[in-house]
């Protein structure tokens, strides 16, 4: 078990460094095919209508002058050994990990990246409570009533919830609920836990339900699907012919056994989240890690782009990692090796 | 009355297809510590009678009729609840297969323990306590240990072995097992039906076996009722059905038995062709395709369907053919075919 | 120029609404007789704001509630180029001029705000010297003297700290050799460019005669910084307040609060009414709920001031309530198609003619947009708002849209009278560029020229395609459509960028067709002349030689559609800043 969770880290870790390098690759070798400079790459970062002057001196702060693989290596060194930065007035030290400063604010990376994380994860986690306990117990009973009107409705809703944007329902609960009814706050509204939880939920209560919306859509269907198939299973015959009550035939054998696949799926759903609900994030307006990386890409600022990314993919791999771990503990046919 | 009377059972499927008649007017009566065995092929209605006793079909699109005494307790016409609480406590089951019987994700004590509380209101301890008493008892070796192992972890027969631990561990008065051996390993069968006996004997329950081989219920049964079609062709005790069989279908099963003194692959009377679709089940006798003895019916065979009828002594027949005839058919065809070597 | 966020797209739904809709407005004048300047009765009606101050109110006190949809570039004052925070930045700084406050035309012009009066020129125009007033302090009660100014002009020097700002000041002055910023080069005297002869006096040497001297010193480079306060890069986190208002909180990317700064003594300041106690700035909000909450009243300013999205365009407009709190301006902004001399047939004018004759205005101010969302059809460079602009039309056709006739005449003097094909440059995440395109191929095609579209990123449209030479060159670029909006509203401010020939270089060039010498002298004649009225002249002059070069076809004199926040009062729109002058809102 020790060996394989560090096996897995370690490929983890190689995973991230292949990102990180096609990412920098994206970022300047592709523009090289398209014969850029580094004072066009440079030119990307000034005020409109710069003198020459300023791009080339841009470029050279930058450190676009300097092959792509000694802009790595310092990318990289800065990461584990820390990097210097100089403001003009005088140098800063930016201690490890440091994911370098960015192109267009010149605020270091790391920090910004760490202060937003609450955000996103405060989404994700009511988010993610909603769309488990909804989509579950929909597909449950959608399940158990199959051909019901209840499990016409629910999978059309289901249906649907799958396959409306975040932005379009998302302004339109704004318009709705913020802006017609006034039950929920407008857009942008953020309180953190820690200074006032129940403002903290009622900020995030739009953007929960949007989100669970779309998830929980998803998870209806699977869950009713997985239902179906377990609900037929011996074993289920068996706990009826025991005398177990239906109810607890339902939850304790058949959702356990439809829920494994559902747990999976939930893993990679939840690490892509808090690596950022981009569209909701965007949506609502919320300083979250989603909102950075839009941000980030929009204005091609590299540092803020790797930082994003390298956080995003760890947040997945660990993610990953976490589910194959539970999938042993859920399900003990599973040995890991 | 007796102990279990089960009369004019009747359990239809309506589908998209048609209605479909897995058990059509079955009626069969047992006595505490008395078994009795039900063979037939796959798709006789065989088990489907089983989960029907249990009350398995209630709630679902089933259609039940007919008449399930338990005890002096009418079933059929009982509530869901009433019946579940019967289940398990008062009648048991044992699958067939006992590794997709089982939850793959509990342990085979878990899932012990589990049917021992519905019925038993006692803490997981002494549950638990009983659990491993029920599997010594089943004969698995160290089963302080063996309660906290996963199904998977078991062979088959320990499976099997554990299953039955399961279904016994209420003391059921009524035990159904359906195809109890068909998973395992020969030799492996024979211990199993070796604890099925001594077992039945130490709860003096009624059990039912539920099996297309003759050959399990041979040693093991009082009484054999042999169903094709969703109906009971042929119904007496164990020497009716073995020594003085009468009908043609009981005759195949027979032919088809694996003896110890023939090679396993040898059939000496297969039964051609396959069991009959239960939507459109054959005019007539339901068995005329397939019977070698179809003509000599004088066209009745395709017209009419044949009366359970009494011969003697309780053995029932359902057959077209004079009994003369069928004497004669057993005595001097099947009979010698079937003991030479 | 300052950048303006162009509108992201244009919904099709939006614009048939806005055609219906709208039918009749139009013109840099409001459709409706203004009411009485001293009116003050709150009528909301449209374009009520453009020549009066809707809401007038001396009230003081409440929080001014704004929103942006996108970062800041920098808060710092050498470091921003955005027309929004020019505006916005007189919360905070205080510049040696500013634009006179209010609406109509007056606001083109302006007036001291530091200095005790405009600048005064050394009669060759190549010494500009400034009085600043007495009593000004910054937030931190240190009195504000000319050192200040003159070390915020020297630090803003620095490109390479600060990448944004915009660099007229270190083209203008005359910097020492060997100076490259009061950081990097911290002993070098700057004095030969900018000095403080004593606290009350800065003077600025010029390299050469420059007469538009009094606009470039409103923008914030002339913002006074204490110099032990300096922090380079990271003083936009921390800027020290010469302005009514100074930061409380400031969150980059994410939000800042303003409050009152009680060392600003308002006995100095005739221009900054002050009115909220309290501004709160939220960034980075979606754009599409940005308007929903203006429209709501949740926002009470959309600060980048460009206008709604196409979204809240559809929604506005059929709604009569919603549309009565609207402004509809025409901005200092032209969008435009370079004709490229460089790409035959075009080097010939008679080519270049061809397409101006062959264009269907009509059908180009549709792509962009219509009468409303759009702007005005452009017949020449300068747009209406630039102090002294003539319009006139060299290329009239029926109804606008085009000649066929005049542009066949124009191919045969060419001497393509079959027509040509070349290729057309737009940037492709811009619908209305992708429109315009569409529609000038269409119109083009009357006259057989044929034209190939190429789309280009927005990001890297001027440094890699449109505004690279060596690409143009090698690709054929005949016609390339882009747009220009005016850092100041005269001659200078708006066409110095677009049509001065030397301004090329090899790559990020905004004027990418006209190479005229005679242009060119014509440009160099009106910067040195320190009279407004004969300056003007000359620029109509500049204006002309471009159109009867054809090395430019003006598509649309560009107009944001602006909504009055719910709440706010003494709001007009100001044309110098080309928004609704934001130091004069206060909240009801």
């Amino acid at each position: 078990m020790v060996t394989y969770i560090i096996r897995r880290l370690i490929g983890a870790f190689a995973m991230l460094i292949v990102i990180s390098m096609v990412t920098f690759g994206i970022f300047f070798v592709v523009p090289q095919w398209a014969g850029a400079t580094p004072e066009a790459l440079a030119s990307r970062y000034v005020g409109r209508a710069a003198t020459p002057e300023t791009v080339a001196l841009v470029a050279e702060r930058l450190g676009f002058n300097d092959p792509v693989v000694v802009q790595y290596g310092r990318f990289v060194k800065g990461l584990f050994a820390g990097a210097e930065y100089d403001y003009g007035a005088g140098v800063e030290q930016c201690p490890a990990p440091c994911f370098g400063y960015s192109f267009i604010s010149g605020q270091p990376v790391w920090p910004d990246l760490v202060d937003r994380m609450p955000v996103t994860f405060s989404l994700a986690i009511g988010a993610a409570i909603l769309w488990v306990v909804a989509g579950v117990s929909v597909g449950v009973l959608s399940a158990l009533r199959r051909g019901s009107i209840f499990d016409r409705i629910s999978m059309g809703t289901a249906l649907a919830g799958v396959s409306l944007p975040i932005f379009f329902t998302g302004m339109i609960s704004l318009v709705v609920f913020s802006y017609g009814l006034g039950w929920t706050p407008p857009g942008g509204a953020w309180t953190d836990f820690t200074v006032n939880p129940a403002q903290w939920a009622y900020n995030l209560l739009l953007p929960w339900i949007t989100l669970a919306f779309l998830f929980a859509a998803t998870y209806a269907r699977l869950t009713r699907a997985g239902m179906l198939e377990t609900m037929g299973e011996d074993y289920i015959r068996t706990a009826r012919a025991k005398g177990l009550r239906e109810n607890q035939v339902v939850t304790k054998h058949g959702l356990r056994a439809a829920l494994t696949p559902i747990l999976t799926l939930f893993g990679i759903d939840f690490g892509l989240l808090i690596g950022g609900a981009i569209l909701t994030e965007t949506t609502y307006t919320l300083p979250g890690l989603g909102q950075f990386a839009i941000l980030a890409i929009r204005n091609q600022d590299l540092p803020q782009v790797m930082g994003v990314v390298l956080v995003a993919a760890g947040f997945v791999v660990v993610a990953s990692l976490v589910v194959d771990l539970l999938y042993a503990v859920v399900d003990p046919r599973v040995r890991l090796s | 009355m007796s102990f279990l009377d089960v009369k004019d059972l009747k359990i239809h499927f309506p589908t998209d297809d048609g209605l479909v008649k897995s058990v059509d007017g079955l009626s069969f009566s047992l006595e505490r510590g008395k078994t009795l065995g039900i063979v037939g092929e796959s798709g006789s209605g065989k088990s489907v009678t089983s989960l029907g006793v249990l009350g398995l079909h209630k709630g679902g699109r089933a259609r039940l009729s007919g008449e399930i005494w338990l005890d002096g307790e009418e079933l059929i016409g009982a509530s869901a609840e009433h019946v579940r609480r019967l289940r398990g406590k008062k009648m048991a089951m044992i699958f067939q297969d006992p590794l997709s019987s089982m939850h793959p994700f509990y342990t085979v004590g878990h899932q012990i323990i589990e049917a021992y509380r519905i019925h038993n209101n006692v803490s997981k301890q002494v549950a638990r306590k009983h659990a491993v008493d029920m599997l010594g008892r089943v004969g698995i070796p160290e089963p302080e240990r063996r309660v906290d192992a996963y199904p998977h972890e078991f062979s088959g027969g320990m499976r099997q072995r554990a299953m039955i631990a399961m279904a016994l561990s209420c003391d059921p008065e009524l035990l159904i097992a359906d195809e109890p051996t068909t998973a395992l390993d020969v030799t492996v069968q024979a211990q199993i039906l070796d604890l099925m006996r001594d077992l039945q004997r130490e709860f003096n329950s009624a059990l039912i076996i539920i099996t297309h081989d003759l050959g399990v219920v041979a040693e093991l049964s009082d009484d054999i009722l042999v169903m094709y079609g969703g109906k009971c062709v042929e119904y007496g005790t164990t020497d009716d059905i073995f020594y003085r069989p009468e009908h043609p279908y009981t005759w195949g099963l027979l032919g088809s038995m694996p003896r110890l003194d023939r090679e396993p692959t040898e059939r000496l009377m297969p039964i051609k062709g396959s069991p009959p679709s239960l939507i459109n089940v054959p005019s007539g006798c339901a068995f005329h395709p397939r019977c070698p003895y179809a003509e000599k019916t004088g066209g009745k065979d395709r017209t009419e369907v044949p009366a359970l009828t009494e011969t003697e002594g309780g053995h029932l027949v359902r057959c077209h053919l004079d009994r003369a005839e069928r004497r004669d058919l057993w005595e001097n065809e099947i009979k010698p075919a079937l003991e030479t070597p | 120029m300052r950048r303006k966020h162009a509108l992201a797209g244009a919904a099709t739904a939006a614009l048939a609404l806005v055609l219906s809709a709208c039918g009749g407005g139009g013109g840099g004048t409001p459709s409706q007789p203004a009411q009485s300047a001293a009116g003050g009765a709150a009528q909301p009606a449209a374009n009520v704001a453009l020549t009066q101050v809707y809401n007038p109110s001396t009230k003081k006190g409440g929080t001014l509630k704004a929103a942006h949809s996108s970062d800041w570039d920098s808060l710092d004052p050498a470091d921003t180029y955005y027309g929004y925070s020019f505006n916005f930045g007189r919360f905070y700084w205080r510049t040696l001029t500013m634009y006179k406050p209010g609406p109509g035309p007056e606001g083109n012009t302006v007036v001291p705000d530091l200095a005790e009066g405009l600048g005064q020129p050394s009669p060759d125009g190549k010494t500009w010297t400034y009085k600043l007033k007495s009593g000004l302090k910054f937030e931190d009660g240190t009195p504000i003297t000319a050192k200040d100014v003159a070390y915020a002009v020297a630090r803003s020097f620095d490109k390479k700290t600060f990448t944004h700002g915009p660099s007229y000041l270190n083209e203008l002055l005359d910097w020492p050799k060997d100076f490259k910023g009061v950081y990097e080069t911290p002993d070098v005297d700057y004095k030969s460019a900018v000095e403080a002869t004593d606290d009350t006096t800065v003077v600025f040497h010029l390299k050469k005669p420059f007469a538009s001297m009094d606009y470039v010193v409103q923008m914030p480079m002339t913002a006074p910084v204490p110099k032990d306060k300096d922090t380079g890069a990271k003083y936009k986190e921390k800027v020290v307040s010469s302005g009514p208002y100074k930061f409380e909180t400031n969150e980059i990317g994410k939000r800042f609060t303003l409050v009152r700064n009680d060392q600003w003594d308002p006995a100095t300041d005739p221009n900054r009414p002050a009115l909220p106690d309290r501004i709160e700035v939220q960034l980075n909000v979606n754009a599409d709920d940005l308007d929903n909450q203006l429209i709501s009243g949740s926002v009470q300013l959309d600060i980048p001031g460009t206008g709604m999205q196409p979204a809240a365009l559809g929604k506005v407009l059929p709604d009569p309530a919603l549309k009565a709190r609207t402004d509809n301006p025409t901005i200092p902004r032209l969008w435009y198609v370079s004709v490229i001399p460089d790409t035959k047939p075009l080097d010939n004018v008679n080519c270049r003619k061809a397409v101006m004759w062959a264009a269907d205005r009509v059908a180009n101010q549709t792509a962009y947009g219509g009468p409303v969302a759009g702007g005005e059809i452009a017949t020449n460079v300068m747009p209406p708002p630039i102090v002294g602009q003539e319009k006139f039309d060299l290329y009239a056709s029926p109804e606008n849209k085009g000649d066929v006739a005049k542009a066949k005449e124009a191919l045969a003097a060419c001497g393509q009278p079959n027509g040509f094909t070349t290729n057309m440059s737009f940037r492709s995440d811009r619908p209305r560029e992708k429109a315009l395109a569409e529609a000038m191929q269409q119109a083009l095609a009357r006259v057989g020229i044929k034209l190939e579209l190429k789309g280009f990123p927005a990001s890297s449209y001027f440094s890699d395609y449109a505004g690279n030479v060596n690409y143009v060159k090698e690709n054929g670029i005949g016609l390339a459509t882009h747009g220009w909006g005016s850092d100041w509203p005269d001659g200078y401010g708006f066409m110095q960028a677009i049509v001065d020939s030397r301004t090329i270089r090899d790559a990020g060039n905004y004027n990418l067709s006209v190479k005229n010498p005679e242009v060119d002298k014509l440009i160099d004649q009106a910067s040195a002349e320190l009279d407004a009225a004969a300056r003007a002249k000359l620029w109509v002059e500049v204006d002309k030689k471009v159109m009867e070069d054809a090395s430019i076809l003006p598509v649309v004199w560009a107009k944001s559609l602006l909504m009055r926040g719910q709440g706010v009062t003494n709001l007009a729109y100001n044309e110098g800043q080309s928004m609704y002058d934001y130091v004069l809102l206060g909240v009801q």
